[in-house]
């Protein structure tokens, strides 16, 4: 935009100049943790004097790590597998009901988005010891599905609008009932908005630590809920590796989704 | 046109019956919010209103709002958020001005780099920030290294570590409404300007930041709604130092039990906030009627 | 030969709000005829498809098909062949799944719905083409797949959304005698949705014109395009004069009839003779003219101020090239060609 105009040289060095600083400020935490992950030592020298892998196979060797690691993945894929379903008959709702009905559902569903963490934890944990569930699975996984509800819900809503309703009317026209045309037209044409959908409510789950830190426990503390206590007490070289681990996971599952979507 | 004829009531009640249908989907997903978000809330409120004995009484809002914590917690939620917002608008306008006007590719692949925390854990960018920033972290190393700083300067377990945090979080969120305002700015109109006289900082005045206005105030109402809440970042960054509402929530639960106190200082987070939604909803209705809103 | 079954519409009426689309709308088609319901857009002819396909609930009124009564039945157990306008394929499958796909919803056995799929592709002209993805296919060949779908489970009735309009001129003119001759062949009961009339005129055994949500007129493209009933159906089938009496004389010298007449611009000759005794004739100054290749058109305007088009056949037009604008013109009518519209609603 700014090169419409003539003559900016010297405003651009600038501009330039301090966006490579800003920059370079959003990527360094997740960078300069990389090569600690490998460090040889207790302590967080920079750089590291020596290099080793002590570091990932504490955290491969550790029950309690290892645990947890099972524990997330576990509530990441019950959560995408309720989440997605349930977002996408919402966001059919919402698309065909229109008008001030699929305002307020789409108001409704997308509230736990907006409300802070903090409240949806406490609130969920006194509702949970209520009925005596304070540190099952069940308890962690309501609290993500309902996070992962509007991120699944942001992902399916415009695919929907793109989608081409006639498609489902020659469906019924040919015969098909409505389990049938959701199933045989709608679910395999949005195929790749579905697939993101499914990561981005696995990542919500994983990625999720207020409502597990305050809902979770013992057997069922995930990753960020020990993550998180760890951090607190005290700063143990194994996280560098986790979060190592983390990002280069996560890195890999964002490229190579959007690398399919151009294709 | 003539009247149309009555209405068959058996098709009406089939018409019914087809909304309701579709209502019915909605009906799963709309349960488990419910259940998981608005009924957590409820309770929130009606703990508040509970002694440890399940009595019901106001003492809970006496105790809490009479408290200097709460007050000076109120203080440093709001602190935050500001600060938040200032430094977001300070760091993120002139990036996204940067990144509006790079060639296509080149702004994609920076806003694929800028989006990258946005992908990776607050927990992994929180240790990020610890390691970096600790007394023997790698930013005071430098600065002792180098000669700048005699001593090690207090860059985390405090308001400054906490800010940081904040900032590194919020700011690509920041960014992508403001990124998305300027890059539908029609080139054309700086040419015309330009042409017209006008230098380069009024034009940036006078043009883009106006045209932006929209995408900027979006992107400050994702940083309140979110920092207001935040409780990670202060929880580790802070070091117990550094108290919003949000870690006082935790703290009165955890450390003390008191289920109560703990539900009248969500209740006054939850307040706040919808104070604060309101003035974005009011100043956003400003900006509108000022035909300033774009984005 | 499939059993074509007769659709009877019945009042029905629809209205979103206070826009009424279908306004006590009544029609019967005969078992194994090609109607299309023409009309410019608005006018409620998809809003009838639509309803008699089932996706639109008409607010009240009847639809039956023979003696069955559909209006409330679901669109999955109508039985009805549908082409839409964009042909709505599903892109996720095949060609020969796209047809196999309401076999399979019949439950029919694998190799009987391949059977029988391979069979209507070849009457719709695709043998060959089975294997294709849908995105490998041109316009003209989607319309065919669109159409061997429909047809492939026998639906006693076919319904056709402007099944032409996204191909071009030359295709569209093959596509609409392949679609008659499908129908000829088939013998099925055909509701046919176009704006184009001659489209209509080509394609249909009788058009019903719709405008604002009712039908002005049902009738044989032929008494459609020369004996409209409406002024608004004189006009949308085609350059048509609409001649107050006044205007008007009888070459004979006879006394014209009080009526308003319709003339359409191709009916007039420049010569007398070509119009017989008992026609008419119209006086008055050469506005413009324009050569359109096969014909010429003039603007006249009447003496009484009204302005006239004039539409004479390039080979009859000798004279007209040197007609100049001011030039005094009679306009002749053969009586056959002049048609009292009864009644001078628009």
């Amino acid at each position: 935009m700014l090169e419409a105009y003539p003559d900016n040289r010297l405003f651009r060095i600038f501009l330039w100049g301090f966006s490579v600083l800003v920059m370079a400020f959003l990527m360094l935490p997740t960078l300069v943790v990389v090569p600690l992950s490998f460090s040889a030592s207790n302590l967080l020298e920079f750089p590291p004097r020596a290099y080793s892998l002590r570091w990932y196979e504490t955290f491969f060797g550790s029950a309690t790590w290892m645990t947890a690691l099972r524990t997330s993945l576990i509530l990441g894929t019950l959560t995408a597998v309720v989440a997605v379903p349930l977002g996408l008959l919402a966001c059919i709702s919402i698309n065909r009901l229109g008008g001030k009905a699929a305002i307020l559902i789409q108001g409704i569903l997308l509230t736990p988005s907006i409300v802070p963490g903090i409240l949806l934890a406490i609130g969920l944990f006194f509702v949970l010891a209520a009925q005596r569930l304070v540190g099952t699975l069940f308890g962690v996984l309501v609290g993500h599905v309902v996070l992962a509800i509007p991120v699944a819900c942001i992902v399916l809503l415009p695919a929907l609008a793109r989608f081409d309703w006639n498609q489902v009317q020659a469906a019924r026209s040919l015969g098909a009932n409505w389990a049938r045309a959701i199933g045989g037209i709608i679910v395999p044409q949005l195929q790749i908005s579905l697939l993101s959908a499914t990561l981005m409510a696995f990542l919500t789950s994983l990625d999720e630590s207020v409502i597990s830190i305050f809902v979770a426990s013992g057997q069922n503390s995930t990753l960020p809920k020990l993550m998180f206590l760890s951090l607190r007490d005290q700063i143990d070289p194994t996280i560098a590796a986790i979060s190592t681990l983390w990002t280069v996971i996560v890195v890999a599952v964002v490229l190579i989704v959007s690398l399919r979507q151009k294709s | 046109m003539t009247a149309t004829a009555t209405a068959d009531p058996a098709l009406a009640a089939d018409a019914l019956r087809e909304r309701r249908f579709f209502l019915s989907l909605s009906l799963p997903a709309l349960f488990i919010v419910g259940l998981a978000a608005v009924l957590p809330i409820l309770w929130i409120i009606r703990q508040s209103f509970l002694t440890t004995g399940g009595e019901y009484t106001f003492s809970n809002y006496e105790k809490v709002l009479s408290s200097g914590l709460t007050w000076s917690a109120l203080v440093t939620t709001l602190e935050l958020s500001l600060a938040t917002l200032a430094i977001c608008i300070l760091l993120g306008t002139p990036l996204a001005l940067a990144l509006a006007s790079a060639r296509p590719r080149v702004a994609n692949l920076l806003m694929a780099f800028v989006m990258l925390p946005l992908w990776t854990s607050i927990l992994v960018r929180t240790y990020g920030w610890l390691v970096l920033l600790r007394r023997d972290g790698l930013i005071n190393a430098a600065l002792t290294g180098s000669g700048l700083t005699a001593e090690p300067l207090p860059l985390v377990y405090n308001f400054t570590g906490t800010l940081i945090g904040m900032v590194h979080y919020m700011l690509p969120l920041f960014l992508l409404p403001v990124y998305a305002a300027m890059r539908d700015i029609d080139a054309n109109l700086i040419r015309a300007s330009s042409s017209m006289g006008a230098s380069l900082g009024q034009v940036i005045r006078r043009v883009i930041l106006p045209l932006s206005a929209g995408g900027i105030f979006s992107g400050s109402t994702i940083v309140f709604i979110y920092t207001i809440g935040f409780f990670i970042t202060p929880a580790v960054l802070g070091g117990g130092k550094v108290n919003p509402l949000s870690t006082r929530i935790e703290r009165t639960l955890s450390t003390f039990q008191d289920w109560g106190s703990a539900s009248v200082l969500g209740i006054l987070l939850l307040v706040v906030m919808a104070m604060i939604g309101m003035m974005f909803l009011a100043a956003r209705r400003l900006l509108t009627r000022n035909g300033a809103a774009h984005a | 030969m499939m059993k074509s079954l007769p659709i009877t519409i019945d009042s029905v009426s629809k209205s979103y709000g206070t826009y009424v689309a279908l306004d006590d709308v009544s029609l019967h088609i005969q078992a194994g005829e090609f109607l299309t319901l023409l009309g410019p857009s608005g006018s409620g002819k998809t809003t009838l498809l639509m309803a008699l396909a089932g996706f639109v609930r008409p607010d009240s009124g009847k639809l039956l098909l023979g003696d069955r009564d559909i209006t409330r039945l679901a669109p999955n157990k109508r039985d009805i062949g549908i082409v839409f306008q964009n042909y709505a394929l599903f892109p996720h499958m095949n060609v020969l799944s796209n047809v196999e796909y309401p076999l399979a919803l019949r439950k029919m056995p694998k190799a009987e719905a391949r059977r029988r799929a391979l069979d209507t592709l070849a009457r719709v002209k695709l043998e060959g083409l089975a294997e294709r993805n849908i995105a490998a296919l041109s316009g003209g060949q989607r319309q065919r797949v669109a159409l061997a779908r429909a047809i492939v489970f026998e639906p006693r009735v076919m319904l056709m959304d402007e099944p032409l309009s996204a191909l071009d001129k030359n295709l569209r003119e093959t596509m609409q005698y392949e679609i008659r001759r499908l129908h000829d062949d088939l013998g099925i009961t055909t509701i046919y949705v176009t704006h184009d009339q001659r489209e209509a005129l080509i394609i249909s055994d009788r058009i019903a014109v719709m405008n604002s949500g009712r039908i002005q007129q049902i009738d044989t493209p032929q008494r459609i395009y020369d004996r409209p009933s409406t002024r608004f159906v004189a006009e949308f089938m085609g350059e048509a004069n609409i001649v107050a009496p006044g205007l008007v004389r009888r070459i004979d010298g006879a006394d014209a009839s009080g009526a308003t007449l319709m003339i359409r611009a191709e009916s007039f000759h420049l010569d007398a003779r070509h119009a017989g005794r008992d026609g008419m004739a119209l006086d008055g100054t050469l506005r413009a003219k324009a050569f359109r290749g096969e014909n010429w058109l003039l603007t006249l305007v009447l003496d009484g101020g009204q302005e006239v088009l004039v539409c004479i056949p390039a080979a009859l037009a000798s004279g007209c090239g040197e007609l100049a604008t001011g030039a005094r013109v009679t306009a002749y009518a053969p009586a056959a060609k002049v048609h009292p519209l009864p009644e001078a609603k628009t």
